[in-house]
């Protein structure tokens, strides 16, 4: 123990001096919108913290991968080609239906639907609250990434993003309380919108009247109405409606096909209108960049 | 004055308190995580209350406002208040047994939590999920641990 009489300012005074200090700050960045160079600033500041945070899983990957014998390669080699040629197969048929669509779609005077560029993404860190379900990615303005552009992984929506810094993003996902999304049902065409709930495996429909044709199992798609997301993508299923007459609208909730609470790589995708560019690190990711949406 | 020895140990500890705020985790295991952040500051404003105090907390806070993306100054101030009573108590709170820190330091959290979700609630209309409070009785039973080992550490490189 150094000083048993306390020098300086009391431990209220400090205590109220550091207060108010964070409570302006919390004051111009809610209500003023003035903190975000700040805000992009620190994030770059402090993105060697969130390195760390996924080094022991690279760690792990690594070993496993080191671990991982001739037979299995050989295996997981074949598979792959199995499910390659597959994907092959259905591509082919794909672009021919484009193509249909294209000429469909100018017979009856609608815009032709232009190719969007992607990018793949890692998972650098989350955000625990359950306020904020946010993800962070590896990919920032240096690759053209934008605020309000599109994520998705493999089986569907993800989120937005929400914020950039130089080399880093932050991804709202769908699941968060603040995020809404339009969606459409894929049977009836019958429009949604999706709220997040904070629970990673849930989204609640809002709105919905009590005689609304939507059935357990249907699947979800966006609608492209928000402006945000594009039209079509995959994004959510139901999974239960509770059509009690007391309640003013009908419960639903759907369950998101984007596994929210395991995502390691995401893609970016950078509609047809954006005016942002992506820009890529290496060569081979290039190789997606002529696929059509 | 201002560089003393024993600051990178410290500043170590913050960093891994950090890492362990958002390294990612299994979901069943994501709502038990321990508040990290917090008992190493607990720790840290009892064990040296002359050296961390409020100026530390509030950059701390600051630095896990933008990891945890939120508003600019809720987990700042929520993390101060939290900090009141431990530099306002630290001698007594040294003299207690591991269990009765233990508890304190459930309530402690139960009250940076609370005014966490208050603040949010207030700036953004968030909803309570009971989930939310799991991490008080995780941190509690966390807290032994992460008083023994920081005190090892303490010793070890003689920070005070």
């Amino acid at each position: 123990m150094k000083s048993l009489f306390e020098r300086g300012p009391t431990l209220l005074t400090r205590l109220v001096l550091a207060l108010s200090c964070a409570l302006t700050l919390m004051f111009l960045d809610h209500r003023l919108n003035t903190m975000q160079p700040v805000r992009s600033f620190m994030s770059t500041l402090i993105a060697p913290v969130q390195y760390l945070a996924v080094l022991p899983e690279q760690v792990m990957d690594r070993i496993v991968y080191l671990a991982t014998t001739r037979t299995m390669l050989r295996n997981e080699n074949k598979l792959l080609k199995q499910e390659l040629e597959e994907l092959q197969m259905a591509v082919q048929r794909l672009n021919f239906l484009e193509n249909e669509n294209d000429r469909l779609r100018q017979l009856l005077g609608s815009d032709v639907r232009e190719a969007s560029r992607r990018m793949a993404a890692e998972v650098v860190a989350v955000a625990t609250d359950p306020f904020s379900h946010q993800l962070v990615i590896n990919k920032g303005l240096a690759n053209g990434v934008y605020e309000g552009q599109p994520v998705l992984d493999n089986r569907g929506v993800v989120g937005q993003v929400m914020s950039v810094g130089r080399g880093t993003a932050r991804v709202l996902l769908i699941a968060d309380q603040s995020h809404a999304i339009s969606l459409r049902a894929e049977r009836n065409d019958i429009r949604v919108l999706a709220k997040g709930t904070g629970d990673l495996q849930q989204l609640e429909l809002q709105f919905i009247p009590h005689s609304t044709d939507l059935e357990v199992g249907d699947k979800l798609v966006s609608s492209g109405l928000g402006g945000i997301y594009p039209e079509g993508y995959p994004v959510a299923e139901i999974i239960s409606i509770d059509r009690n007459e007391r309640l003013q609208y009908a419960r639903v909730l759907a369950r998101p096909y984007a596994q929210l609470d395991r995502v390691r790589t995401l893609l970016l995708l950078w509609p047809a209108d954006a005016t942002e560019q992506p820009v890529y690190d290496t060569e081979e990711e290039t190789a997606g960049n002529d696929h059509v949406d | 004055m201002w560089i003393k020895a024993g600051l990178l140990p410290l500043f170590i500890t913050y960093i891994i308190g950090l890492v362990l705020m958002v390294m990612p985790m299994p979901l069943f295991l994501e709502a038990w995580r321990p508040d990290w952040l917090s008992l190493v500051i607990i720790y840290w404003l009892m064990a040296l209350p002359h050296r961390v105090g409020m100026g530390t907390v509030l950059i701390l806070g600051l630095m896990t406002d933008i990891l945890m993306g939120s508003i600019f100054g809720i987990y700042a101030s929520a993390l101060l208040v939290m900090a009141y009573a431990p530099i306002r108590h630290f001698q007594r709170f040294r003299n207690y047994s591991l269990t009765q820190q233990a508890l304190v330091v459930a309530v402690l959290i139960l009250v940076k939590r609370v005014l966490v979700y208050q603040l949010e609630h207030w700036l953004n209309d968030a909803v309570f999920h009971v989930s939310y409070l799991y991490p008080v009785i995780s941190s509690a039973i966390a807290w032994p641990w992460v008083y023994l080992i920081l005190r090892k550490y303490r010793r070890h490189y003689g920070i005070q």
